[in-house]
């Protein structure tokens, strides 16, 4: 994709997160890392069941430490274009056992992969935000990192 | 939270309204203020099995913080959020933007181990 579905896509600045990176490896090595939910359960930290074939919905065990207690993960896989484009829609943050997100809009998370000097160039966007509730928005505060507590204790280290 | 800004300033306000949201009835009440607006403490007590008294508590607490302020309207007193739209939307945005930034990290060790 999706230069012009970018250009098109006239968004606020607190609907989407878009970041790119570049990596020393091939662009083959890198989609098999995105595309196969083994590496991608490596390195994202996730057990996922079944396989990411256009249309399916998967889901996946956050294997993070701390978020033992979360519930799966669902990942429904939208789009894959071999060595250059792959996307799902999941709950953003929807991690709480007792929350039912089902009713809520789910985000798009979209990885290109682009020829790069000396490697592969990975552009992960994550849009849709705007569609979430806002309380819901507010209430991810509580998820992060052991929560309020644990921030206060990050920004105490990080002040002092 | 600006950068630019001194450390004990962030510090100054960003530890109460932390502090002040890591609650579960406190974070409730941000919640429906953010989506039903301003509400009397009597409609926000209601359904909640907390008392008036400890929700007025609570609202105390999130006005500490600068989270919430209280308006008389009429012969009542509403209470609504003083945080705007945008800050939450933000903050949350940056959450899970630094989230990304540790996992395409985690993905580029990954390829680059091999």
């Amino acid at each position: 994709m999706s230069v012009e579905a970018r250009e098109t896509r006239e968004m606020s600045s607190t609907d989407r997160i878009e970041k790119r990176i570049e990596m020393r490896a091939s662009r083959s090595r890198v989609w098999r890392a995105i595309s196969t939910v083994e590496e991608f359960g490596t390195w994202f930290r996730m057990n996922i069941d079944g396989e990411f074939v256009e249309g399916a919905t998967v889901r996946g065990k956050v294997t993070h430490p701390g978020y033992e207690h979360a519930c799966a993960v669902e990942m429904d896989i939208e789009r894959i274009e071999p060595e250059r484009y792959f996307s799902y829609r999941w709950h953003p943050y929807a991690l709480d056992p007792a929350a039912d997100y089902s009713a809520e809009p789910k985000t798009l998370v979209e990885f290109i992969l682009e020829e790069a000097e000396g490697g592969t160039a990975v552009t992960i966007i994550e849009s849709g935000f705007d569609d979430i509730p806002l309380a819901r928005r507010a209430e991810a505060f509580r998820m992060n990192d052991g929560g309020w507590a644990g921030q206060i204790k990050n920004l105490e280290r990080h002040v002092s | 939270m600006s950068r630019s800004r001194g450390a004990a300033a962030l510090r100054a306000e960003a530890v109460p309204v932390f502090a002040a949201l890591g609650d579960e009835t406190r974070l409730g009440l941000v919640g429906r203020l953010s989506v039903e607006g301003p509400l009397s403490i009597t409609r926000l007590s209601e359904g909640t099995g907390v008392t008036r008294q400890a929700i007025t508590r609570h609202l105390h607490a999130l006005g500490d913080a600068g989270l919430v302020r209280d308006e008389r309207r009429g012969r009542e007193r509403v209470w609504e959020l003083n945080l705007n739209r945008l800050e939450i939307a933000r903050r949350y945005l940056d959450q899970i933007s630094r989230q990304w930034d540790d996992a395409a990290e985690r993905l580029k060790a990954f390829v680059e181990d091999d």
